[in-house]
């Protein structure tokens, strides 16, 4: 009697435990999806919420729409064009000279992106202000040049305030992760190599690069969400009115329009549509790294 | 048991907590409002002593105001009891059912002593569900040190060909420019709109941001920065940031066209052009520049319509408080006194108070603000500001001037048609 009891409940409590985890992405995750994909299908008012088919859908096709997604696009790519191989790079050179530093310095290089968006965006707002006494206009006027105006001045200076933040943000961070990813690459093989009177450029094209793919899928599909999912760093500098939509990102057109006008149903097809751009674009990186093909 | 309650009492009183009052939470997103709504309590609490109230004003800003009530109001929780909406956002508030009280039952028996084209911007169906502050009568603020520098008699400047003549003059004798052009919001075009007889939205809220009138007005602007050069784009890009007060205090342009509330900006920011302003009425558009001709000699621009919401549990109240402190005489007295807005109630506009000195009559060189006014108040031009009018600001603001007047990316035809298909979608 008491074995059945036993295992009756040694059958149950893998369920138990997991019960939390199951309950917080019902919660969490799967409620929201399935009412934000309701949502898109309806007019949403106080007190007069009704079904209004694709209407929404179609409705959401315009410059604005186009400018965001263009912006998104943009700023992923350019995220993960400098957030990817600088990081490797330094990562690699820090982590040739293995000394007790290490700990602490990871530490230092994690603290960026412990700092407020908000905090970060207002001292940034104020070192590329317009006046030529703002830090770095007055670099540049040191320098021979002239004056920038950074925030308003137009769709290149823009994007690079967004990537400017995000870069100093995320440098840090991928080094941590790419220096993990370096230290499971074992010792024998740079020894073999060296033995074998390999230059460094080959071992790192040979050895580190190969073994550290898993991390770089890692953090290629982490920098492709984040990219898209971009909205504080252009709602610092912007607070969603930038001229001409430079600053202009999907999420941030989520916010303007579930918000600032109150068309909850118009927002939540926008957030089902970025939710599949998302999901096509994380598809054909991973593709591309071979990430679906079976191991020989 | 009698002693506690009296030891509560006193203790109460002593405190300045009035425990019999009631509390009202404010929302707003302009500190000088709180101050004027706080600075009305204590008139309001002496004239009704059975109906005292504590209010509880918080200021957020602009657009993090108006988010957080949308939201509140759309979720039914967390509203607040009275809330400022700024007049171009104020229909987002009257879409499905309404979550905001009407306010006819105690502006109805008043109603006929206000302008009315100021109470029809928060109304409707019938119901009124806001109350401004304002008449917001569009005004030109001369630098008159700079004026006179220039050899300009700003009271020869009657139509918008004198003024771009005077603005060429001034550009040759100083150096400075003219005036300055908003890029990033709509206080440069839009009140032009209205002043050349056209709007945004027609009264049917059809979409008629791309009329002929409104290219032309829009070439204007156009022509002022790059053909008569006597206009720039407004630095930080809009009239209400720290760049442009401190360019303009330090006698950065000779003139600026804003509403009358724009008065409390030249006051509080720009101290150093304190007795060299002077407020004079906007040139018309009489045919001489682009063809644009109007009967129109203002028109009011602007609004906070404060509203009580639903969620309140002192809606009675709260109404009370509110009609009374916007809509009575004594309160419109104290909106011009304190706040420097043209008041709502035209009776108030001949009474003497209205001529007594105060910080602006202090600040400005005019003798007599309010009589300037009087003359030019039968010339104003309504607008419309209902249906689609926020998402037609926000385009304005966003696109149409940076891109014909910074960019040049789009002729001003050509970002007024774009916008305009843009909102017909």
């Amino acid at each position: 009697m008491k074995q059945s009891l036993f295992q009756s409940s040694m059958r149950r409590a893998p369920y138990v435990f997991v019960l939390p985890f199951i309950i917080s992405v019902l919660v969490f995750y799967l409620y929201p999806i399935i009412a934000t994909i309701v949502m898109s299908f309806q007019d949403v008012v106080p007190g007069e919420t009704r079904f209004i088919g694709t209407a929404n859908y179609q409705k959401m096709f315009s410059e604005d729409f186009s400018k965001a997604l263009g912006n998104s696009f943009k700023y992923t790519a350019f995220t993960i064009l400098i957030l990817i191989p600088v990081p490797v790079i330094l990562a690699v050179m820090l982590n040739t000279h293995r000394r007790r530093t290490n700990a602490a310095y990871r530490a230092v290089l994690f603290l960026p992106s412990l700092v407020s968006v908000v905090v970060a965006g207002t001292i940034f707002r104020l070192m590329f202000a317009y006046s030529p006494r703002a830090v770095i206009n007055a670099v540049i006027v040191a320098l021979g040049g002239r004056a920038t105006d950074w925030v308003l001045g137009g769709a290149a200076q823009a994007m690079f305030l967004m990537v400017m933040i995000a870069v100093w943000r995320w440098t840090g961070v991928n080094i941590v992760y790419f220096l993990s990813g370096l230290q499971s690459i074992p010792s024998e093989l740079y020894e073999a190599a060296d033995m074998d009177g390999a230059r460094p450029l080959r071992r790192l094209f040979s050895i580190t690069l190969p073994l550290l793919k898993p991390t770089i899928i890692f953090v290629t599909t982490i920098s492709i969400f984040g990219g898209f999912a971009m909205f504080e760093e252009s709602f610092i500098f912007w607070q969603g009115q930038s001229p001409n939509n430079v600053g202009l990102t999907m999420v941030g057109l989520i916010y303007k329009k579930g918000f600032q006008t109150g068309s909850m149903g118009l927002a939540s097809a926008i957030g089902i549509v970025l939710m599949v751009v998302i999901f096509i674009v994380s598809v054909i990186a991973l593709r591309s790294f071979g990430f679906f093909k079976r191991e020989s | 048991m009698r002693r506690f309650l009296v030891l509560i009492l006193l203790i109460t009183s002593v405190a300045g907590f009035n425990a019999f009052a009631t509390d009202l939470t404010l929302w707003t997103f302009q500190e000088l409002h709180a101050n004027f709504y706080q600075s009305m309590v204590p008139v309001w609490n002496a004239a009704n002593p059975a109906k005292q109230i504590t209010l509880k004003p918080e200021v957020f800003p602009y657009d993090d105001l108006h988010n957080k009530l949308l939201v509140a109001l759309q979720s039914g929780v967390g509203a607040p009891d009275i809330a400022d909406i700024e007049v171009s956002k104020f229909a987002n508030y009257l879409k499905g059912t309404i979550q905001l009280a009407p306010l006819n039952d105690l502006l109805d028996p008043i109603k006929d002593k206000f302008f009315q084209s100021r109470l029809a911007l928060y109304e409707k169906g019938g119901k009124y569900y806001g109350i401004d502050f304002h008449v917001g009568m569009e005004v030109m603020y001369y630098n008159n040190e700079i004026m006179k520098e220039a050899g300009v008699d700003i009271d020869k400047i009657k139509t918008w060909y004198d003024y771009i003549k005077a603005g060429q003059q001034v550009v040759a004798k100083t150096g400075k420019p003219m005036c300055t052009l908003e890029t990033t919001e709509h206080w440069s075009v839009y009140p032009l709109f209205s002043l050349a007889g056209s709007d945004v939205l027609d009264k049917n809220n059809k979409v008629i941001l791309d009329n002929p009138t409104n290219v032309r007005v829009l070439q204007m602007l156009y022509d002022m920065v790059y053909k008569y050069k006597i206009a720039v784009a407004t630095p930080g890009g809009f009239h209400h940031n720290e760049q442009y007060y401190g360019f303009m205090n330090d006698g950065g342009a000779a003139s600026i066209w804003m509403p009358l509330w724009y008065m409390g900006r030249f006051t509080d920011y720009m101290p150093d052009l304190k007795g060299k302003m002077a407020i004079r009425p906007m040139p018309i558009f009489d045919g001489s520049v682009n063809g644009i001709k109007s009967s129109f000699l203002s028109t009011g621009m602007g609004g906070t319509g404060t509203a009580v919401t639903l969620q309140s549990k002192n809606i009675p109240l709260a109404k009370s408080f509110l009609v009374w402190v916007k809509g009575s005489k004594e309160g419109n007295i104290a909106i011009w006194q304190q706040l420097g807005f043209d008041p709502m109630r035209w009776d108030v506009w001949t009474d003497p108070a209205m001529r007594e000195p105060n910080k602006f009559t202090r600040y400005f060189q005019n003798n007599d603000i309010f009589g300037m006014m009087v003359a030019v108040k039968n010339g104003l031009n309504t607008t419309v500001v209902s249906g689609n009018y926020p998402d037609v600001i926000d385009i304005l603001k966003r696109n149409v001037s940076y891109q014909a007047l910074v960019e040049q990316s789009k002729t001003p035809e050509q970002a007024l048609k774009d916008a305009a298909a843009q909102l017909r979608k």
